[in-house]
């Protein structure tokens, strides 16, 4: 070889190790921060997110299942509003779920999702979500993926504050945002001083079944409560709610409630609650309110209706509550991993205050009450914080923790994330956000474990994030690195709905235990029809009762007469495949509800009130097989009157 | 030459890819004799799944009265004794296939539908592929119990 291949020879070896180590590379996720946002979100085709998020829906009323980091979107769980797509709400065996003590409400605001926790860590079983304007509070069973329960909360208005769970999931807590009078009475608004009342509402959680029951409501006095935070650790036993409006005023509060100086985080000592209860010092009250939860062996709705509720009172209950004031018109109440500090967001305040819990024990034990609201002591400031964390930016809301040290805080007013460290109380970086911030999420930033590599912004306005698509735009979310020093953007993505909380938690604590199909042999609804051969029709009075099978790529039965007009139709359809993603739809013509998507082993039921003498249609809405086209069938509806006898094929 | 040189052991190192295991060839060579579709003549008979060859004994009339119960539930959506539904008829399939291809069949569709040239070429005839539903192997043993029967 002479010199000049040898060199080639160099430069093609050099290019080939240099192709060998980028092929390497692929292989690795990159590490985050390096400068490769595209990558770092980048989730091949067939590989799994990291992370799921779930955001809540605010006025869709539902809950959006997304995968982190590539901010796809996986699901929208029905849970307080209506769902044509796969008939929640509409069908005879869910619309139950929206009962409530005003009737069936087909509608609310969901705004807090939280997930269950085990020891302080999430555990992935549940995920529990408020409804704001009618109260309410749903569970949803990560199993499946839908709504297995929903409780209405009595003597509330407006259920912003909840539904946040205790350290074992041994409550979720919620609490009214609007005092309203309780038991709910005829008044002028302007007696509001006397006459108005919140509550904190204690809600039971079954730990096997997760079955949800009001332990007992405390009453406590007429300010605007609005968030909400479970102890851990050392403060476990004790739970923290934010309020405002402790002015108590009724009108034009964006003036009138804004001018103490500092509000009240109320701290509840529910360990203490209970050894009240125990002796007899809660009161029956009123407080009517609906328990629906799904039977899985029916596939069915169960309405529960209670009449009362048990209140403790605080001035029968010494020690049961203490107010911290917190300037000024706090948001959130954040609880550190460690349990020690409680963060206040104060929206109007120059400052985040953070108090300490043990700091706050030694106060009472020291007696350093300053006053008292209600007859509710108020601890003195000085004797509880910990520390305040300054420059903090304008509209500080919410606080999360990465488990290292270090709280991100979201300002809404000034567009941001600050980052800053605990116990220094110093600020170390900060990024904006695009635009208007309002809550933030890190997987686990809430509980004792905070998975601290990614943090979700949830922004309240786009603007000219996205493509425009008219007034009416997405909310824009934003995937933050929290994983080095300095914060990151990554990625943007829309959200449905209006996201004003999320969860997320691996993986790989849900992904490995979900649901695939139902089995047949444990179907116990009452109108199943678990092979072909049940498959009929049957006529009661002008009732007429469909029991219906599908499979691919055919409906049993599929023609039917014999129907009047008049009669009320209940199309029972079960799916009879066991396969997993193959449900089958269920549309007939003239239905002014929706439609049915049954899941394999399942049983729904439509109910159809033919109108017009004809013969009407039905068919699969789920694209099944080669055949789904064929999967089709045909009712034929008579006359009132009509002497057609019921038949089917 | 030289340049030939090069591009060879580009080749060689993409070959080598990160230092994964066997390349196609050696693993072909290890493995015995497979069908132009990558099945050994085991596969081809006895199906694709988790049985491998299996010998019936004599009849067994309480197992397949159980066999004819699950193929109720769960068969009978799709499949008739004498005539083609959804699948095709099942009257004396026992003498057609064998045992494990049966019960392969019913346990493990997805890949039978995927991979087995002659299940493929079902597919083809009917449309609808074989569906699991979600049958144990007990239960599938049973199955094949009651179509002995037919």
């Amino acid at each position: 070889m002479n010199k000049t291949m040898m060199r080639v020879v160099g430069v093609i070896l050099v290019i080939a190790t240099f192709l060998l180590i980028s092929e390497c590379a692929k292989k690795e996720k990159p590490i985050l921060g390096s400068g490769d946002a595209a990558s770092a979100v980048y989730v091949a085709p067939g590989d799994y997110d990291e992370f799921y998020a779930f955001t809540s829906g605010g006025f869709s009323g539902q809950l959006g299942v997304y995968g982190l980091p590539s901010g796809r979107l996986f699901k929208e769980i029905p849970v307080f509003s209506l769902d044509p797509e796969n008939g929640y709400g509409f069908n005879e065996e869910t619309k139950d779920m929206l009962k409530t003590s005003f009737g069936h409400i087909p509608w609310d605001d969901s705004h807090h999702p939280e997930l269950s926790q085990t020891e302080g860590v999430t555990d992935g079983r549940w995920i529990f979500i408020n409804g704001n304007n009618t109260p309410r509070i749903a569970r949803i069973d990560l199993k499946n993926f839908e709504t297995a329960e929903i409780i209405e909360i009595p003597n509330s208005g407006g259920n912003h504050g909840s539904p946040f769970t205790t350290q074992n999931t041994e409550y979720v807590v919620a609490s009214t945002r609007f005092s309203v009078p309780i038991p709910q009475a005829d008044v002028p608004i302007d007696t509001y001083k006397e006459n108005f009342n919140g509550t904190l509402s204690f809600i039971k959680v079954n730990p096997d079944d997760g079955h949800m029951n009001i332990e007992f409501q405390i009453l406590v006095p007429g300010f605007d409560y609005d968030l909400a935070s479970g102890g851990k650790g050392p403060s476990h036993g004790w739970a923290f709610f934010t309020s405002y409006n402790t002015e108590q005023a009724n009108t034009l509060l964006e003036v009138n409630a804004s001018k103490n100086d500092k509000d009240f985080i109320a701290a509840v000592n529910w360990k203490l609650a209970e050894k009240y209860l125990a002796e007899g010092k809660g009161k029956t009250r009123p407080g009517e309110h609906y328990v629906n939860r799904m039977n899985h062996k029916t596939h069915s709705a169960e309405s529960t209706l209670n009449k009362t509720v048990t209140v403790l009172d605080p001035a029968d209950c010494p020690g049961l509550i203490y107010y911290l004031p917190t300037p000024k018109s706090p948001h959130g109440v954040d609880v550190d991993p460690t349990g020690e500090y409680i963060v206040g967001g104060g929206k109007l305040a120059a400052v985040l205050s953070v108090h300490s819990f043990s700091k706050m024990i030694k106060a009472i034990e020291d007696n350093k009450v300053i006053g008292e609201a209600g007859g509710i002591p108020i601890l003195d400031y000085d004797a509880t914080i910990a520390g305040e964390v300054t420059n903090v930016g304008l509209g500080p809301l919410h606080t999360e923790f990465d488990g290292k040290g270090y709280a991100y805080t979201s300002a809404f007013i000034t567009s941001e994330v600050v980052k800053w460290k605990l116990g220094t109380w110093e600020i170390v970086d900060r990024i904006p956000s695009y635009y208007s911030i309002g809550h933030l999420m890190i997987p686990g930033g809430g509980s004792m474990k905070p998975w601290g590599k990614y943090l979700v912004a949830l922004n309240k306005m786009t603007k000219d994030r996205y493509l425009s698509t008219g007034p009416e735009l997405a909310h824009a979310a934003q995937l933050i690195d929290i994983s080095g020093e300095k914060m990151k953007l990554l990625l943007d993505f829309p959200t449905v709905g209006e996201p004003h909380y999320a969860q997320g938690i691996p993986a790989d604590l849900v992904h490995p235990n979900t649901t695939k199909i139902y089995e047949l042999e444990h179907n116990e609804h009452p109108y199943r029809a678990l092979s072909e051969k049940e498959a009929r029709v049957e006529r009661k009075g002008n009732e007429v009762h469909v029991y219906m099978t599908t499979i691919r790529t055919h409906f049993k039965p599929d023609n039917i007469e014999g129907v009047k007009v008049g009669d009320v139709v209940y199309f029972h359809v079960t799916n009879l495949e066991q396969d997993w993603d193959i449900p089958h739809g269920f549309a007939i013509q003239g239905a002014r509800n929706s439609e049915l998507l049954v899941m394999p082993g399942a049983t729904n039921t439509l109910r159809w009130e033919p109108k017009k003498v004809g013969v009407f249609p039905f068919y699969c809405t789920d694209f099944c097989s080669a055949l789904h086209q064929e999967m089709q069938g045909y009712v034929r509806v008579s006359p009132k009157g009509s002497k057609v006898p019921i038949s089917f094929n | 030459m030289i340049k030939k040189t090069g591009m060879i052991l580009i080749a060689a190192l993409i070959l080598m890819n990160c230092g994964g295991g066997d390349t196609e060839a050696t693993k072909e060579a290890a493995a015995p004799k497979l069908s132009p579709d990558g099945l050994t003549q085991e596969q081809l008979k006895h199906g694709i799944g988790p049985i491998g060859v299996l010998t019936l004994g004599p009849q067994d009339e309480v197992l397949a009265a159980k066999g004819a119960e699950v193929f109720e539930l769960k068969c009978v959506a799709c499949h008739k004794i004498n005539e083609r539904l959804v699948g095709p008829p099942l009257a004396g399939i026992t003498t057609k296939r064998s045992p494990a291809f049966i019960m392969n069949m019913i346990l493990n569709p997805d890949e039978m539908v995927k991979k087995h040239p002659e299940v493929k070429a079902m597919l083809a005839e009917f449309y609808v592929p074989m569906t699991f539903q979600n049958v144990t192997e007990d239960d599938a043993r049973a199955i094949l119990e009651y179509l002995r029967t037919l």
